[in-house]
C-alpha cells in the first residue's frame, strides 16, 4: 500500500475532487430521492479546511453546485449536519431563534479510545489488527438492535478513516427523530457505564434482557480468539489483577492460586469460570449474581457508544468518502454481510488511488487517443479503474434499498400530490448550477 | 382535537355540570381554562402550585418514588394545599378547578428556561404518576379516553410466541407465564421511558407493553404534550418579535384595569385564557395564530398567550412588538419570581466578576471547592487537558465564582500548553467554546453554571471523564480514598457513604461541608455547586459575605410597604406592594426550604 505523506495532500485532494468523488451516488443518497421538498437544499454541510481553518452552515443548491464548490475548496474534512428549516448558507439573514435544525439521520460514532482501559496492545489513536475486533463485535451488536428490536431498515456503516466506525441510519421516520428518543436509543444500547473513578462498569440484573442475551451470544464468537488469545488478558499478574477487581472478594484467592498455576489465559478462564459458578451457587442473590463471567466479557467487549454525538440533531459527524487528513484514508462503507474481513489496513488512501489514476490514465490516453470522451463521462467512470470501486458498490447497494423504500413514499404522496411533486422535481432539474 | 363550545361560554358551573368539566382527579390538561379570576386568587393559586411541586420535588428526594411513606406523605401535602387527589371524593370541583388553573399559571412562569421547563415537567410529571398509582383500576379506561389515549391488547396468539421475551423483559412482571396480563403493542417512540432503560421488550419496532406498565406510556404522552406546549411559547415570542404589530392590537394602559387584567379576543380564535373578574374595562385583543387557524393552533395560542404575557424581560422587548408589556408588569415580578424560586438561585455571574486572581483558584479548590469541581480541578492540573463534559461543567463553576472571560481564557490555555497543545490550535479550537459559554458566540446564550440536579441526573462521565457528581459516579471503594486523601475522620466517611448507599448525594456533599469547615450543622440545603463555594467563603471568610448575594430578580417596583390590603377600591394604589409582599412570602418560604 502506497505511504501517504501529509504534505501532498492539498494536491491529492484536487485529483480526488476532481476526478473520483462519487458525487451522484452522494447526491442520491442526501436527496432521499426528492420526497421532501428542499431536503438537500436545507443541509447543513461545514469544511475543514488547511491549518484547521472549519467553515460551517455550507449549503448547496444541487450537485452540480456541491460539486463546483467543493473542487474550489478541496476540504481537508467534510462534515455532514443536520437539515434546517432555512438554507444554512442564509442562516443569518434569518432571525436568531427561527433557524432551526429539523432533521438529521440518527448517528453513532464508536471510537477506539474509549477502549483504552481494556485495550493492551494500544491506545488512543493507534489501532492494530488485535483490537480491531472490537469494533466488528460493535458492529455486530449494534446493528443487530438497530434492525431487529427497532426495525430500522436503512443503515450504513463507514469506516472513519483512522481509529472507529461511524453508522447512520436512515429510514425517514428515523430521520425525524427528538433527540430525547435518540439519547433513549443510546441508552438502551450501552452497558458499560461509569468513568476514571468506576472500575466495575457492567453489571447485569437477575433477568437477561433479550438485548443483553443477543449481545452476549455475538461476542461469545469472539471472545477465546479475541481476548484470551490476542489481547491475552489474563496474561500476568499486573492483568489478570485488574479482572480480580472485577469479582467479589471471597474468591480472589483462590483465584489467584490457580491463575498461578496455569499456563496461559485460556486455562486461567476456565477456572475463573468455574470458580465463579461455584461462588453463584453459594452465595445466592449477591449482588454479583450469576452473571459474573458475562459481566467481564461485556466490560471487555461490549460496544461504548459516545452519547453527545447521537443525541443532538445538530451534531456534526464526518462524511462518508470523506479524507482523514491524518492518515489519507478514505471514509468507505462498510460491507455488512464481509464484516469480519474488513480490515482498516487495506483501505485505500487518497494517494494509492490517486496514483492508480494516473497510472491508468497514462496507459488510455495512449490508447484512446482517437476517442473524444466528454470529461463528464470521463470522471463519472474514473472511480471504477481503482480500489474505491467496491466501496462504492457497497454505497451503491445502500443506495438502492432505500429508493425502495422512497417509491414507496412517493406512491402514497402521489394519490394527492401527484403534480406538485412532478413540477417540483422538474424545476429542480432544469435549475442552472 | 375538539373545542366543545362549553368550555368556553361558561365560567362557574353549577351542580352536575361542574363536576363533567372535571370527570377525573387527574388530569391531561389539555385545554385551558377560561374563566375569570381576580389576581389575588391568580397569585395565591401560583404560590400553591409551587409548593406542591416543591414538595413533590423534596419528596422525591427523599423517599423512593412509589414507596408506602412517599405515597402518604404526597397525599397528605395535596390534601394541604386542597388540590384534587382521589377518584372517589364527593365535590370535588373546587380542588380540581384549582389544580387545573394553577397548572397554567405555572406554565406562564416555567417556560422561560431550559432548565425551568426541564423541572417543571420533572414535577409535574411525578404529580401525574402519582396520581394515576392511586386511580382506581376500573376508571383507568375512563381516564384513557377522556385523554385521548387509547391503545389495544394484543392477541392471545402473538402473546404466546413472545411470552418469554417479554417477561424477561419487563421487570413488573414475575412468574413464568404471562396468564392474563393484557400487553399492548405501542410504536417504540412512545415507550421512552420505558426502552430506555431496557424496560421493555423491543421487536421490529414495537414496544410490548404490560398493562402495568402502561403509567409510562401515559407520562411520556403528557411531557411531550406539556414540553411542547412550553416551546411553542417560546418559538412564538421569537416569531412575534419579528413581524411588526398586526393592526387589530390595540394598547392599553394598566393602570385603566384596575385589579383586573384583561385580554379577550374575539372569535374566530379565541386569544387568551384569564380574563377578568369586572367586566367593564375589557380589551379586546386579537390574537395572531402562528401557521394559520386550526383547532390545534387554537389551543397552542392560548398556550402561547401565556408566554407573550409573561415575555417581558425588559431587554427583549420593544414596546412595538409587544402590546402586553404594561399589564405584564404586574404579573411579570410575581411570575418571574416563582420560576426563580424553584431551587433559589441559578448562580449566574453579575456582581462577582474579577474578585478572584488565577493564582488563587489551587488553594481555594482544595479549600471551598465541592468535591466534583476539586476532583476536576486536579485532573485538569495533572493531565493538562480535560474532555468536554468536564469543561462544561468546570468552566462554567468558574464562571460562576467569578472568573471573567480573559482570566478563563488564560487559565484554560495555560493549561493545555502545558500538555503540549499547540496554542493556535488551542485558539482554534477550544477559545470558541470558552467565549460560546460566556455569551460571546453562537446563539449567544450567557451558559449558567450547572446545578447539583444537572450534574447528578444528566451526561455521566465514561471512560476517561472526570466530571459528574463524585458521590454519584464513583465506586463507594475508590469515593472512600478519595475522602481520606481529603482528610475525612472514618468517622465522617462511613457516614458520607451511608448517605450515598441511600442515594442522598447532595446530602452526602452537605455532611462533607460540614466536615471540611467544621460546623454541625452547615444550616442550608446544598443543591449548587456554586452554593457550595459561596457558603464556604462565607465561612472562612469570618461570617463576612464576600461573594455576591443571590441575585433579586428585577424588580421595577419601589419598595413594598408591608402593609396588605384587599380592599377593591384601594387595589390600585396597593397593587405593586401587595405583589411584593406575597414575594416576600414567598422568598420566607423558599429561604426556609431550600
Amino acid at each position: 500500500m502506497e505511504t501517504f505523506d501529509p504534505t501532498e495532500l492539498p494536491e491529492l485532494l484536487k485529483l480526488y475532487y476532481r476526478r473520483l468523488f462519487p458525487y451522484s451516488q452522494y447526491y442520491r443518497w442526501l436527496n432521499y430521492g426528492g420526497v421532501i421538498k428542499n431536503y438537500f437544499q436545507h443541509r447543513e454541510f461545514s469544511f475543514t479546511l488547511k491549518d484547521d481553518i472549519y467553515i460551517r452552515y455550507q449549503s448547496f443548491n444541487n450537485q452540480s453546485d456541491l460539486e463546483k464548490e467543493m473542487q474550489k475548496m478541496n476540504p481537508y474534512k467534510i462534515d455532514i449536519g443536520a437539515v434546517y428549516s432555512h438554507r444554512p448558507n442564509q442562516h443569518n439573514t434569518v432571525k436568531l431563534g427561527a433557524f432551526q435544525a429539523q432533521e438529521k439521520e440518527l448517528v453513532f460514532d464508536i471510537d477506539m479510545t474509549d477502549y483504552d482501559d481494556v485495550r493492551r496492545c494500544c491506545s488512543s489513536a493507534d489501532i492494530c489488527p488485535k483490537c480491531w475486533t472490537l469494533m466488528t463485535m460493535a458492529i455486530r451488536i449494534i446493528d443487530r438492535a438497530l434492525k431487529e428490536d427497532f426495525g430500522f431498515k436503512h443503515r450504513l456503516w463507514v469506516y472513519s478513516g483512522r481509529r472507529g466506525v461511524h453508522c447512520w441510519v436512515c429510514d425517514e421516520s428515523v430521520r425525524k427523530l427528538s433527540s430525547a428518543v435518540r439519547s433513549g436509543i443510546v441508552e438502551y444500547l450501552s452497558l458499560v457505564k461509569g468513568g476514571q473513578d468506576v472500575k466495575k462498569k457492567v453489571h447485569l440484573s437477575e433477568k437477561i434482557h433479550p438485548f443483553i442475551r443477543k449481545s452476549i451470544n455475538i461476542i461469545k464468537k469472539y471472545f477465546e480468539e479475541y481476548a484470551l488469545v490476542n489481547q491475552d488478558i489474563l496474561e500476568n499478574k499486573e492483568s489478570w489483577d485488574k479482572i480480580l477487581a472485577l469479582v467479589p472478594e471471597t474468591i480472589h484467592d483462590e483465584l489467584q492460586q490457580s491463575f498461578q498455576k496455569s499456563h496461559n489465559s485460556l486455562q486461567r478462564w476456565e477456572h475463573l469460570k468455574k470458580v465463579a459458578s461455584k461462588c453463584q451457587n453459594n452465595i445466592k442473590n449477591d449482588k454479583y449474581g450469576p452473571w459474573l463471567e458475562w459481566e467481564i466479557m461485556l466490560q471487555y467487549c461490549f460496544p461504548r457508544l459516545d452519547i453527545n454525538v447521537s443525541k443532538g440533531i445538530n451534531h456534526l459527524l464526518k462524511s462518508p468518502f470523506s479524507v482523514h487528513p491524518k492518515t489519507g484514508r478514505i471514509s468507505v462503507p462498510i460491507d455488512l454481510q464481509k464484516v469480519d474481513q474488513f480490515d482498516p489496513f487495506t483501505v485505500p488512501t487518497i494517494s494509492f488511488i490517486c496514483r492508480e489514476l494516473d497510472a491508468i490514465s497514462t496507459n488510455e490516453e495512449e490508447k484512446e487517443e482517437n476517442e473524444a470522451e466528454s470529461d463528464v463521462k470521463h470522471r463519472t467512470r474514473d472511480y471504477k479503474k481503482t480500489s474505491l470501486a467496491p466501496y462504492v458498490k457497497v454505497f451503491e447497494h445502500f443506495l438502492e434499498n432505500l429508493d425502495k423504500s422512497q417509491k414507496g413514499e412517493l406512491l402514497k404522496k402521489s394519490d394527492t400530490h401527484m403534480c406538485d411533486y412532478w413540477m417540483n422535481n422538474d424545476s429542480e432539474l432544469g435549475k442552472p448550477g | 382535537m375538539e373545542f366543545s363550545g362549553r368550555k368556553w361560554k361558561t365560567l362557574r358551573l353549577a351542580g352536575d355540570q361542574r363536576n363533567a368539566s372535571y370527570p377525573h382527579c387527574l388530569q391531561f390538561y389539555l385545554q385551558p381554562p377560561c374563566e375569570n379570576i381576580s389576581l389575588i386568587e391568580f397569585e395565591n393559586l401560583a404560590i400553591d402550585r409551587v409548593k406542591l411541586l416543591k414538595s413533590v420535588e423534596n419528596l422525591g428526594v427523599s423517599y423512593m418514588k412509589g414507596t408506602e411513606q412517599y405515597q402518604s406523605k404526597l397525599e397528605s401535602e395535596l390534601r394541604k394545599l386542597k388540590f384534587s387527589y382521589r377518584e372517589n371524593l364527593e365535590d370535588e370541583y373546587e380542588p380540581r378547578r384549582r389544580d387545573h388553573i394553577s397548572h397554567f399559571i405555572l406554565r406562564l412562569a416555567y417556560c422561560q428556561s431550559e432548565e425551568l421547563r426541564r423541572w417543571f415537567i420533572q414535577q409535574e410529571m411525578d404529580l401525574l404518576r402519582f396520581r394515576f398509582s392511586i386511580l382506581p383500576k376500573d376508571k383507568i379506561q375512563d381516564f384513557l379516553k377522556d385523554s385521548q389515549l387509547q391503545f389495544e391488547a394484543i392477541s392471545d396468539e402473538e402473546k404466546t410466541l413472545r411470552d418469554q421475551e417479554i417477561i424477561a423483559s419487563s421487570p413488573s412482571l414475575s412468574g413464568l407465564k404471562l396468564g392474563f396480563e393484557s400487553i399492548y403493542k405501542i410504536p417504540f417512540a412512545d415507550a421512552l421511558d420505558l426502552f430506555r432503560g431496557r424496560k421493555v421488550y423491543l421487536e421490529d419496532g414495537f414496544a410490548y407493553v404490560p398493562l402495568k406498565d402502561i403509567v409510562a406510556i401515559i407520562l411520556n404522552e403528557f411531557r411531550a404534550k406539556l414540553s411542547k406546549a412550553l416551546a411553542v411559547g417560546v418559538q412564538w415570542h421569537d416569531l412575534g418579535s419579528l413581524q411588526p404589530l398586526p393592526p387589530r392590537f390595540k394598547r392599553f394602559s394598566y393602570l385603566s384595569l384596575l385589579s383586573c387584567w384583561d385580554y379577550r379576543c374575539t372569535p374566530p380564535h379565541p386569544g387568551l385564557l384569564w380574563y377578568p373578574g369586572s367586566l367593564q374595562s375589557l380589551v379586546t385583543l386579537d390574537f395572531p395564530v402562528p401557521g394559520g387557524i386550526n383547532s390545534e393552533d387554537c389551543e397552542t395560542a392560548k398556550v402561547v398567550a401565556c408566554s407573550f404575557l409573561w415575555e417581558l424581560r425588559p431587554r427583549k422587548l420593544t414596546a412595538r412588538s409587544l402590546p402586553a408589556v404594561q399589564s405584564d408588569e404586574r404579573l411579570q415580578p410575581l411570575l418571574n419570581h416563582l420560576s426563580h424560586s424553584y431551587t433559589g438561585q441559578d448562580y449566574s455571574t453579575q456582581g462577582n466578576v474579577g474578585k478572584i486572581s488565577l493564582d488563587q483558584i489551587d488553594s481555594l479548590s482544595t479549600k471551598s471547592f465541592p468535591p466534583c469541581m476539586r476532583q476536576l480541578h486536579k485532573a485538569l492540573r495533572e493531565n493538562h487537558h480535560l474532555r468536554h463534559g468536564g469543561r462544561m461543567q468546570y468552566g462554567l463553576f468558574l464562571k460562576g465564582i467569578g472568573l471573567t472571560l480573559e482570566q478563563a481564557l488564560q487559565f484554560w490555555k495555560q493549561e493545555f500548553i502545558k500538555g503540549k497543545m499547540d496554542p493556535d490550535k488551542f485558539d482554534k479550537g477550544y477559545s470558541y467554546n470558552i467565549r460560546h459559554s460566556f455569551g460571546k458566540e453562537g446563539k449567544r446564550t450567557d451558559y449558567t453554571p450547572f446545578s447539583c440536579l444537572k450534574i447528578i441526573l444528566s451526561n455521566p462521565p465514561s471512560q476517561g471523564d472526570y466530571h459528574g457528581c463524585p458521590f454519584r459516579h464513583s465506586d463507594p471503594e475508590l469515593l472512600k480514598q478519595k475522602l481520606q486523601s481529603y482528610k475525612i475522620s472514618p468517622g465522617g466517611i462511613s457516614q458520607i457513604l451511608d448517605l450515598v448507599k441511600g442515594t442522598h448525594y447532595q446530602v452526602a456533599c452537605q455532611k462533607y461541608f460540614e466536615m471540611i469547615h467544621n460546623v454541625d450543622d452547615c444550616g442550608f440545603s446544598l443543591n449548587h455547586p456554586n452554593q457550595f463555594f459561596c457558603e464556604s467563603q462565607r465561612i472562612l471568610n469570618g461570617g463576612k459575605d464576600i461573594k455576591k448575594e443571590p441575585i433579586q430578580p428585577e424588580t421595577p417596583q419601589p419598595k413594598p410597604s408591608v402593609q396588605k390590603t384587599k380592599d377593591a377600591s384601594s387595589a390600585l394604589a396597593s397593587l405593586n406592594s401587595s405583589l411584593e409582599m406575597d414575594m416576600e412570602g414567598l422568598e420566607d418560604y423558599f429561604s426556609e426550604d431550600s
